[in-house]
């Protein structure tokens, strides 16, 4: 019997550390040439590594949440033959077994030493402010379990609780039926703050601490645009891709930055130079399972509509099902957000570090506007934009989020040129 | 001594610190405890231990002169007692539990460190062993366990023939009088052996009546024994100076060789640098959570420095938990009752609620004079009382007075802790003929239907 170990391979070009963030084996477990070994997680990406060999685990190198070096061993495995490591190599000693010790028997799991007595039907029946009769064992274990005892049901006198009292509060779930209990709950979780949730944790700390943003709201009538969409959809119903308000709203955002360059850009802070970008591409934050994800939609200036549109699908889906490449995560000049149908009235959207604006869509509503004479149903909607006052001034700022509204409610203007 | 660096420090190895150090060991934590006195505390050295000695002396030279009165038929010569060979044979019981207590924390790891321990910051502490070296030790928790001292009086400071408790459990030679101040349980105590052993005793108490911590229907067999053994008692009493064997008082002079003052302990929070940490204090205790974590954080406070009721057996149970905290058990002060025995004669003892200190309780009571062990030893003075809660008949308080009977406190704590209701006492067969049928008999006369009353 040799070991094997496998190390974390090189998962794209100058990355040198990844996160561990979730282990599918455990010391013990015997396992086939390509099982799945682990995920890591490098800035953009997760990446699963398989395994090589087939063994039985020895060691796993690192624990979830640990950044480890592309290179370093990931896992050792027990495998027939030589392995590709020295048996002398040195494990920590407390790994060496390869199970661990049999689960030890509860000790606290007492069971009526008389199953067959029904027990006295359990009440909850206390004054308030009076402590729950229990021993101190069943109270130890009460704490250890994290059980709250003045919401268990006691079946002894006095409603005394006992420790078959607490298997049944545990087994039901720590709910009687048709009992309504409302204490308080002082549990308190602790949950690791791991993996991508992590990563948009640094990433929106960096945003908010480094950049003072510059936030205006704007309502834009989208009658105009609104009938458009839906002819254009009606029209090539089935042979072109849906379009939604977005592929417009790129449109806008690569008219007006035309204009005003300093807002398509990526601000080097430490280095003081501000890189205007040539090319519109245009960040979509996305919500995915594992939290927020923005793949970029690059040269939106040179899409049409449809290429934008389906090129916006395509990416949200991968985004979404996880199959998105890292160079599709990365680069974006200018990012919109959109909560589509719970957009609410405003937001105070968080600029995508480094770039110096993000455009926020709010949701499309019907509103009373005042036309001179009287109040119109009209198809209204707010666009919530934040910019980077480095960069930028209010003044800068407002003229943007005026011409964005230009063009959406008159967007012939989107497609004439000059 | 080199400075030295360990996980767990306690200051103070009394019945809290010693039992915090044991156990710390056993879970494994490097753990050191300073004390600039031998292992054991108050309790151990000059408290509990010590006392109960000398009240078993008394007891026994006090048995053979009043046999000659008693009904027993027996008479006897009158007895001497040489209080040298005592006092030599109590300090031999200290220096072998001194020793035990060493022995143990030794077995379970701990280091014992001699010397006085004095803050310098939230983590670290400096040691001046007896020789007058410093050292520092830097820990990552630190348990206060500096106890408690006597408090003295303004025109009485101790010194000559001015005894705090301490010195009265060394005297060489029986004093021909004596006066107490502070009619509490440490001075009844003492003051009951001093009286067995021929003193002429005066108990002075400021308070309208002695052990104003108890009700009136327990300390009455303790006031009429006192009666009995001929000790002057002068409640609301103020004592104002003592010089030359004379003590003035407001109610009269009392002649008095020695002067014992058992007016009360007081937190020993000075000269230890806890000022400096700016704890926050309750009253002039160091206040502390259900863990005994003070306010600063790793700082942890056990057993007389944390409050009332300064009891041994509180400390060692606060000195426990706080270890297991520290292993990172689940662990909060949850006990439901502490406890707590008056070695007078004859013997109180209390355990939970007292009667009207909880609402919606009664109270039964179980007379010794119908309890035939009792009158087999010629003690039918006194009860056991259970105290029940009328909505669910949960236990909530046991008291008792009477000779002798200490050892029955397990009972009642254990009632208490585990949660007895009057009908699993009253359906517990208790051994017969002992007192401990005095508490079965309680709990069924409030069940309404008791059997020997």
């Amino acid at each position: 019997m040799g070991i094997h170990a496998i190390r974390l391979p090189d998962i794209g070009e100058g990355i040198a550390e990844a996160e561990l963030t979730e282990w599918h084996v455990k010391p013990g477990d015997v396992i086939r040439e390509d099982d799945l070994l682990a995920v890591v997680m490098t800035d953009k990406a997760s990446v699963e590594v398989p395994s090589s060999v087939n063994g039985t685990v020895l060691e796993l190198g690192g624990e979830i949440g640990e950044q480890m070096a592309v290179g370093s061993v990931l896992i050792r495995i027990e495998v027939e033959g030589d392995g590709n490591e020295a048996e002398n190599v040195a494990l920590p000693e407390a790994n060496l077994s390869p199970s661990p010790d049999p689960a030890p028997q509860k000790a606290a799991t007492i069971q009526p030493e008389t199953p067959t007595t029904q027990p006295r039907k359990p009440t909850v029946s206390r004054a308030t402010g009076t402590k729950p009769l229990a021993s101190p064992s069943v109270r130890a274990r009460a704490r250890r379990e994290g059980i709250d005892l003045r919401q268990v049901p006691g079946s002894g006198p006095a409603a005394r609780i006992s420790h078959s009292d607490l298997d049944h509060w545990i087994a039901s779930g720590g709910i009687q039926q048709g009992q309504v209990t409302r204490g308080p709950n002082t549990g308190v979780e602790e949950v690791r703050v791991i993996g991508m949730r992590r990563r948009i944790a640094e990433k929106m700390q960096i945003a908010k601490r480094q950049i003072p943003h510059i936030t205006i709201v704007e309502e834009v009538e989208m009658e105009a645009l609104d009938t458009l969409r839906a002819a254009l959809n009606d029209k090539h119903a089935g042979q072109r891709p849906k379009l939604t308000i977005l592929p417009f709203l790129m449109r806008a955002i690569v008219e007006a930055v035309r204009d005003q360059p300093d807002l398509n850009a990526r601000y080097d802070d430490e280095a003081g130079i501000l890189h205007r970008h040539g090319g519109v591409h245009v960040g979509i934050a996305t919500q995915t399972p594992g939290g927020l994800s923005v793949p970029v939609i690059r040269h939106a200036e040179a899409g049409s509509l449809w290429d934008n549109a389906s090129e916006l699908t395509r990416l949200s889906e991968a985004a979404r099902d996880g199959t998105i490449t890292r160079d599709e995560l990365q680069d974006s000049t200018i990012t919109i957000t959109s909560l589509g149908p719970l957009g609410a009235l405003a937001t105070t959207p968080i600029i995508n570090h480094p770039e110096v604006a993000i455009v926020g869509v709010n949701k499309m509503q019907i509103r009373p506007v005042w036309d001179g004479q009287q109040f119109q149903p009209r198809k209204m909607m707010n666009i919530s934009c934040s910019f980077d006052h480095r960069v930028i001034d209010g003044w800068d700022a407002a003229v943007f989020v005026q011409k964005l509204k230009s063009l959406l409610e008159t967007p012939a203007m989107l497609f004439v040129e000059g | 001594m080199p400075d030295q660096k360990c996980k767990l420090l306690i200051i103070g190895a009394g019945p809290g610190g010693y039992v915090c150090a044991i156990r710390a060991g056993q879970l494994g934590i490097d753990t050191i405890i300073v004390d600039e006195a031998k292992p054991g505390g108050t309790c151990l050295n000059v408290g509990c231990i010590p006392s109960k000695a000398l009240i078993h002396a008394a007891d026994e030279f006090h048995r053979i002169v009043s046999v000659n009165d008693g009904p027993l038929g027996i008479t006897a010569p009158p007895p001497q007692i040489d209080l040298t060979k005592t006092i030599a044979w109590k300090d031999g019981i200290v220096d072998r539990l001194n020793h035990g207590v060493s022995g143990l924390m030794k077995k379970a790891g701990a280091r014992f460190v001699s010397g006085r321990a004095r803050f310098l910051d939230g983590k670290t502490v400096s040691v001046t062993d007896p020789d007058g070296s410093q050292s520092e030790i830097r820990a990552e928790h630190i348990v206060i366990a500096t106890g408690s001292t006597p408090v003295g009086l303004p025109f009485a400071p101790f010194g000559g023939d001015v005894l705090s408790s301490t010195e009265a459990l060394s005297l060489s030679e029986l004093p021909k009088s004596m006066a107490v101040i502070g009619g509490g349980y440490i001075g009844l105590e003492l003051g009951t052996a001093f009286a067995k052993l021929g003193t002429q005793v005066t108990v002075i108490e400021a308070a309208d009546r002695l052990l104003p911590s108890y009700d009136a229907a327990l300390i009455a067999p303790v006031e009429q024994r006192l009666k009995t053994l001929g000790v002057t008692v002068l409640t609301g009493t103020k004592a104002q100076s003592y010089s030359d064997g004379l003590l003035q008082t407001d109610g009269g002079d009392i002649a008095a060789q020695k002067l014992l003052v058992t007016v009360g302990r007081r937190p020993r929070t000075k000269g230890i640098g806890i000022e400096e940490l700016s704890l926050t204090m309750s009253g002039p205790f160091v206040r502390i959570d259900e863990q005994c974590q003070t306010s600063m954080r790793g700082i942890y406070a056990i057993g007389d420095v944390t409050g009332d009721p300064m009891l041994a057996h509180r400390a060692m149970a606060q000195g426990e938990m706080v270890a297991e905290h520290i292993a990172g058990h689940a662990v909060a002060w949850d006990k439901r009752a502490i406890p707590a025995v008056c070695f007078t004669d004859p013997e109180i003892i209390t355990c939970g609620a007292l009667p009207g200190e909880v609402d919606g309780t009664r109270s039964s009571v179980f007379p010794f004079s119908a309890n035939g062990r009792a009158m087999t030893c010629e003690s039918e003075h006194g009860f056991v009382r259970v105290i029940w809660r009328e909505s669910d008949q949960a236990v909530v308080g046991i008291q008792a007075v009477g000779a002798q009977l200490s050892e029955l406190s397990a009972g009642f704590s254990l009632a208490i802790e585990m949660g007895a209701c009057l009908e699993d006492i009253a359906a517990t067969i208790h051994a017969h003929p002992t007192q401990s049928e005095a508490l079965q008999e309680a709990c069924l006369k409030a069940l309404g239907h008791a059997l020997h009353v």
